[in-house]
């Protein structure tokens, strides 16, 4: 066992993981922003200058409320269901590389915690685990609408990993590896992916949109039918943590938009300028988040947009629209790859 | 290190199945069978074999479970029903897990138990090598699996709308 190594990992984890919570927290004060902004109002203002203070004061509002397990509830699994929601939604970041390597001391040190041979089905492994916490929650709670908003979840997320897989499935024939740090390697020099999978970026865009139940595919908890669908039982941090878990998956969905499709930290002419490395990693770090931002806004502008799906329409969608879609760009991709190249 | 792992893992593994089995509600039963799917996940993660490890997570703990839970959900299974079941369903129930048992005590007859020992092939469970050996040495049974899956596709959706009329 390499002691350096698992220290270089060991910082790497917890600075992944600072970083996922606080731009959790601010994706919170970001969407009310510009929810105040579309809507023609103010938004927060009062924490703070421009009430910049807003993410703390929630999370203190969150510890000091009183934290209610129902009577009828199973208490052991009323506890898991968030805990499972928000430990699946940290577990992407594992295999995401965030920019070129530091060299410090003639020491490589990679920004990627794991460089997996299987890195995007290591993805599609925790995105279909990613459904447990909250149809383990919403039974727990032994509601009616909490168990409704939990079987939506569950058929949801069952229904839109299959053209997520797909379009996966089109990356990697395209990219010839598993490796996200490949694809994204191979991606250099404005060669994005979206230029060349226009179809599958769409497919899997969608597909983020109902994996972290972001309008207009937020029918599992859909409050003004549901109440608040799996979560109606949950106070405190535990309705918290759900909440939190959300943001947390929008973070880490964006990273994997910008990762497949648009080059991840690659800029066009970012290998040109002959930087030092080090500060070339800074700048492809930059340039990632960057692109991380654009997407967690688009994820907001689309929620105060766009009205919610009904459920058969959502379902019509994913089995006869998008799927079939999906098949048609693995096909197109294939035949590509194999006459034109 | 590898052996603690091994070894950890495996029992982790035997205690997860038993709850499986033994636990009283069918709640609990779904989520250790869950649990134990990834502690069977992490034997192929040992052997190398990291496509199969991912793999048997996407397809058992992520699809295949999750359809058990949902209907275990929906039938709110959650109280032991034991007075309702028959005395021919349980002669029925053991004599079949004892078979079970039989098959499986005929087929550990013949393997020797050794000391655990690591792979040395590393290169084993890679994605190219799985897809090179699928599409050569068991090209057949692959395709034919395949037809397999899609006549119980055809097959379900069938049923499924037959019903509706």
């Amino acid at each position: 066992m390499d002691w350096t190594l698992l220290i270089d990992k060991s910082i790497l984890v917890l600075v992944v993981f600072a970083i996922s919570l606080g731009v959790a927290a601010y994706a919170t004060y970001g969407e009310r922003k510009i929810a105040a902004v579309i809507q023609d109002r103010i938004g927060p203002n009062r924490a703070g200058p421009f009430g910049l203070l807003q993410p703390l004061a929630d999370g203190v509002k969150f510890f000091l409320k009183e934290d209610i397990t129902p009577t009828g509830a199973d208490k052991f699994l009323f506890v898991l269901g968030p805990a499972l929601f928000i430990i699946t939604a940290l577990m992407t970041s594992a295999v995401i590389p965030w920019g070129h390597s530091f060299f410090i001391d003639g020491r490589e040190f990679s920004l990627q915690v794991a460089d997996l041979n299987v890195g995007i089905l290591y993805i599609l492994a925790v995105v279909s685990v990613g459904g447990y916490g909250i149809m383990i929650g919403g039974w727990a709670s032994n509601n009616k609408f909490a168990l409704m908003g939990a079987i939506r979840a569950a058929s949801q997320m069952i229904s839109y990993e299959v053209p997520l897989g797909m379009a996966l499935v089109a990356i990697m024939l395209y990219s010839n590896s598993l490796s996200l740090r490949d694809i994204v390697d191979m991606q250099q020099g404005f060669r994005w992916n979206v230029f060349y999978q226009p179809l599958g970026f769409l497919l899997f865009l969608i597909c983020t949109f109902a994996e972290c139940n972001r309008a207009p595919f937020d029918l599992p908890e859909s409050e003004s039918e549901l109440i608040g669908g799996y979560h109606t039982e949950y106070s405190s941090m535990k309705l918290g943590f759900f909440l939190f878990a959300e943001y947390i998956n929008m973070f880490i969905s964006s990273a994997l938009i910008a990762c497949l499709y648009f080059g991840g930290y690659h800029f066009p002419g970012l290998d040109s300028l002959g930087l030092h490395p080090n500060l070339l990693a800074v700048i492809s770090i930059l340039v990632l988040f960057a692109k991380i931002l654009f997407f967690i806004f688009l994820f907001m502008w689309v929620r105060w947009t766009v009205p919610r799906f009904r459920y058969d329409q959502l379902m019509n969608v994913g089995w006869k629209v998008l799927i079939p879609l999906s098949i048609v760009n693995v096909l197109i991709t294939g035949a590509w790859l194999t006459f034109v190249k | 290190m590898d052996q603690l792992i091994f070894f950890s893992l495996s029992a982790l593994t035997l205690l997860s199945g038993l709850l499986t089995v033994f636990s009283r509600k069918s709640m609990y039963s779904v989520l250790s069978l869950i649990f134990c799917l990834f502690t069977v996940a992490g034997h192929y993660i040992l052997l190398n074999a990291h496509f199969l490890a991912i793999t048997h997570i996407i397809v058992y703990a992520g699809a295949i479970m999750v359809l058990f839970l949902f209907v275990v959900m929906l039938l709110n299974l959650n109280t032991t029903s034991d007075k309702s079941k028959a005395f021919y369903f349980r002669a029925a129930a053991v004599s079949g897990a004892g078979m079970l048992f039989l098959v499986l005590i005929a087929s550990l007859k013949s393997t020797t138990l050794g000391a655990y020992y690591a792979p040395t092939d590393t290169g084993m469970g890679v994605v190219e090598h799985v897809g090179k050996r699928l599409f050569t040495d068991y090209l057949l049974p692959f395709e034919i699996s395949s037809i397999l899956f899609l006549s119980a596709m055809i097959g379900s959706v069938l049923l499924a709308k037959k019903e509706k009329k």
